[in-house]
């Protein structure tokens, strides 16, 4: 066995054993993800309607907050993408850039989005002001944090990236984080039209 | 809502000032006894710090013999109070909640980390692996289990049990009607150990699919890890159906949402549903790696090949599937209407069909085998009739219309007793028996042995076929006492039978103890003649496992290779092959983490957001360090390897 040819081939993330058994458990990780937002848009799916004499989404709903949100979550996605073709291409510089404008993006998404949450509260509707709002925070909150951790997450995975270069374990790292923001940009797609569009339009 | 702090010690009752006692001394006695044999540095080095998924798994089984022992006092509280009719022996609220601790502790605290510890100890041996795909999760998933088993347990003497049952039930689970701080210890630990056991689902099914040595294809997997796979991919399912439904209900507790609340349009129906969505799958999750248990078992011990592997495989997968899809049957009498029970009904009775082919593939197997009746076997043997009969009364209870009859009563509790009990605890023993030479390197004693089964299956007869009877006559669950006079005879031989237990079950320790001491050691490594590859290690195993990673060519290779005298590495070394192996290290901070999700729990629990806060800090800091540490793991040399093999190595 050579296992030099053998991983000549291979992008950087997968030329390692440990590489290779980490992505693979990610996505194993990835698909008990999409149990438990399933779980949370069948809740929220029950819950809806419930608004127990509270206010309801389409009073609150505003399609600019919405759209914005989804501009900056949807672009962090593709620029997210563009940083993992820079990190392939060996591109230290690009990936770095890439990454930041992607967190500044995903800021900006959970800046929008508190500000919106704040604004719900103050117009009355709180977690505990009906079974609908309780479904909406929960379900929109968890993505929320998911995003402020991968925040946190990606900045941390960057600054390895500045002190230690580009090697088999950083980007395995920075693949890895990006499978999770992609993710969570497939998750928003399922937000934007099950809580907002059908929330706004009925 | 800080007045809970001032229900913090629970007062008033003798056995909890016991209790307190006894943890006080329990404490003291082993903080004495580490001090004075300088044991601590041991311990920490050893255990605490420890990836080794050999070692991570009996920890994962003393804990477990340990909720075990604290959930058969629970059982025998209970009977002791429904021994005779109108007893006080216990007050109604105390009864509550010591029928919820029994339930959540035997099913989430004793069965489920059993099963783990048990699949810790067997599959990396019997794939031919070194260790699990993810060592360090594996240790995290295990002090996360533990700290939240401990968070559990603390309940009983600070703040106050949970009193709901182990299901939770919305509404009367909600702040409403269940005010105080129990529920909330509930709902906190069984996250975190929730979260414990996801981990353990993916790192499982990752080292089953990638880490299987060279040549071992899915259909010659050994069948125990096959049940792990199976059981892996559920857990995938199923936890964070659990997650979910727990993070509900909490925030239903503490930040006054209305998922299930009579009021808020809340539903608490919807509880019912998440909840067994999970709790459905739940019961085969710990049921399959039993099967497992008793194929290895009843092959080895009738001195065949299991019969009908394939079917065994392929009815694995079915029962795991259907699993996902009867959570219905749970609630029957809920109002779903005949159109919904009918399809729950139907596809409940058909997992009968798939079981029924494994009864039958055990049968096969010991059809003209050469049966050696070891304690293993014997656990395995009385499983067989006994989980008919559990088998048959679920599907009894599978009928909806017929279930309007004995729905919440007597009957159904002799039913997931006689499964739970006849599959899981048995195959939990069955399987701690026949690993615990490879665990510990010596023999338990067979003749205490069997005294611990003699007591303790007739013990269970006695225990739950009454109660059988009992529900049939009207006698529901959950009651406190009775005052029909009729039922006393069947509920004193149920007494008598869950005291046989008990005593059955000390003696099962008390062998381990003896066995420690006198019993016979075991140099060979194959003290059964096994058929699988953890047989092929020395004992002690050493950490590796493997000096080098076997090549598969069929189903039970070690055995082949011993019954034809085969050349292979399985029995003996060629020393020029060895390569210096790769391992990863030790760490304390699945320790430390799994202690800050303990803060994080106890300070949400009493409704102290700021601890609970900080401490959120601690697991995402300890999250961060791991990220940054460079931890390339360590290789065992040659010359280590050689001196750890020297009774295998063949000079080439």
């Amino acid at each position: 066995m050579n296992a030099t040819t053998e991983h000549a081939s291979r992008p950087l993330e997968y030329s390692k054993e440990e590489g290779r058994l980490r992505i693979f458990g990610f996505w194993v990780f990835l698909g008990a993800e999409v149990i438990l937002f399933g779980t949370l848009f069948a809740t929220y799916l029950v819950m809806f309607g419930r608004y127990a004499g509270g206010p309801t989404p389409e009073e609150l709903f505003k399609l600019k907050d919405l759209l914005i949100e989804t501009f900056l979550l949807l672009t962090s996605s593709f620029t997210a993408g563009i940083a993992v073709h820079e990190m392939r291409r060996g591109n230290k510089k690009g990936l770095l850039i890439w990454l930041g404008i992607t967190l500044l993006l995903g800021l900006g998404f959970v800046a929008d989005e508190a500000k919106e949450f704040v604004e719900y509260v103050g117009e009355g509707a709180k977690i505990s002001t009906s079974g609908y709002w309780s479904g909406f925070y929960t379900l929109v909150g968890t993505h929320g944090c998911h995003v402020s951790l991968g925040i946190l997450w990606i900045s941390g995975i960057m600054i390895q990236l500045v002190r230690r270069g580009l090697n088999a374990t950083t980007a395995r790292k920075v693949f890895i984080a990006s499978l999770y923001w992609h993710f969570l940009d497939v998750v928003w797609i399922f937000i934007f039209t099950l809580v907002y569009l059908s929330g706004m339009v009925r | 809502m800080n007045h809970h702090v001032d229900h913090f010690f629970v007062k008033g009752d003798p056995m909890i000032y016991a209790a307190d006692l006894m943890i006080i001394m329990t404490t003291l006695a082993v903080i004495f006894v580490l001090t004075y044999y300088k044991k601590w540095k041991w311990l920490w080095n050893e255990w605490l710090t420890t990836v080794d998924h050999k070692k991570i798994g009996i920890m994962y089984i003393i804990a477990a013999v340990l909720m075990m022992f604290r959930g058969g006092v629970d059982a025998l509280l209970m009977r002791a109070q429904l021994t005779v009719p109108n007893e006080d022996f216990l007050d109604p609220q105390h009864y509550n909640e010591i029928f919820t601790t029994h339930g959540t502790i035997m099913i989430l605290f004793m069965a489920m980390p059993f099963i783990i510890g048990l699949m810790n100890v067997a599959v990396p041996l019997q794939i031919g692996a070194r260790d699990v795909a993810f060592p360090y999760l594996n240790a995290l998933s295990f002090w996360s289990f533990f700290t939240a088993a401990m968070l559990f347990n603390l309940s009983f003497v600070i703040g106050g049990s949970p009193d709901a049952g182990w299901t939770a039930y919305a509404p009367l689970a909600e702040p409403e009607l269940d005010p105080g701080v129990g529920q909330n210890f509930y709902l906190l630990s069984l996250q975190i150990s929730g979260f414990s056991t996801l981990a353990t689902g993916i790192n499982f099914f990752v080292t089953i699919l990638k880490m299987r040595a060279p040549g071992m294809s899915m259909m010659k997997l050994p069948i125990f890890s096959w049940s792990i796979l199976v059981t892996s991919a559920i857990i995938i399912f199923a936890f964070p159906i659990l997650a979910i439904a727990l993070a509900l209900m909490t925030f239903d507790r503490l930040f006054g949402a209305h998922f299930f609340t009579l009021t808020g349009e809340g539903l608490p129906m919807m509880w019912a549903n998440l909840f067994w969505l999970w709790g459905h799958p739940e019961v085969y999750i710990v049921i399959l790696p039993a099967f497992g248990v008793f194929s290895e078992v009843i092959s080895t011990f009738s001195k065949k090949r299991l019969f009908g592997y394939k079917a065994m495989v392929w009815s694995m997968v079915l029962i795991g599937f259907l699993s996902l899809i009867v959570w219905v049957h749970h609630f029957f009498t809920m109002g779903a209407g005949p159109d919904v029970n009918s399809f729950f009904s139907i596809s409940t009775m058909a997992i009968a069909i798939p079981t029924g082919v494994k009864i039958f593939n055990w049968l096969g197997t010991m059809f003209r085998g050469r049966i050696q009746f070891t304690t293993p076997m014997l656990w395995s043997l009385a499983f067989i009739p006994c989980f008919t009969i559990g088998g048959i009364t679920g599907v009894m209870l599978a009928m909806a219309a017929a279930d309007y009859q004995y729905h919440n009563s007597y009957f159904l509790v002799a039913h997931f007793h006689f499964v739970l009990i006849s599959g899981t605890v048995f195959g939990c023993i069955a399987g701690l028996l026949y690993w615990y030479p490879k665990m510990f390197g010596h023999m338990l004693n067979e003749k205490i042995g069997k005294w611990a089964f003699w007591l303790f299956v007739p013990g269970f007869l006695i225990c739950f076929l009454p109660m059988f009877f009992l529900g049939l006559d009207g006698m529901t669950r959950r009651v406190y006492t009775f005052s029909n006079s009729h039922w006393t005879d069947l509920n004193v031989i149920a007494s008598i039978g869950a005291a046989l237990m008990g005593i059955g079950f000390m003696v099962l320790v008390y062998n381990m103890i003896w066995s420690a001491r006198y019993g016979k050691r075991d140099k060979t490594g194959d003290p059964w003649d096994g058929r699988t590859l953890e047989w092929a290690t020395p004992t002690p195993i050493p950490h590796y496992n493997f000096a080098l990673i076997p090549r598969i060519k069929r189903l039970d290779e070690f055995w082949y290779v011993k019954q034809n005298n085969e050349p292979s590495v399985l029995r003996s070394l060629p020393v020029s092959k060895l390569k210096p192996i790769h391992m990863p290290n030790s760490s304390g901070r699945p320790f430390v983490m799994s202690w800050l999700f303990f803060i994080v729990g106890f300070a949400a629990v009493f409704y102290v957001y700021w601890v609970a806060a900080l401490a959120l800090i601690g697991v995402l800091v300890c999250m961060g360090l791991r990220s940054f540490e460079i931890d390339d793991g360590h290789y065992v040399s040659v010359e280590e390897i050689k001196r750890t093999e020297k009774n295998r190595i063949k000079e080439a």
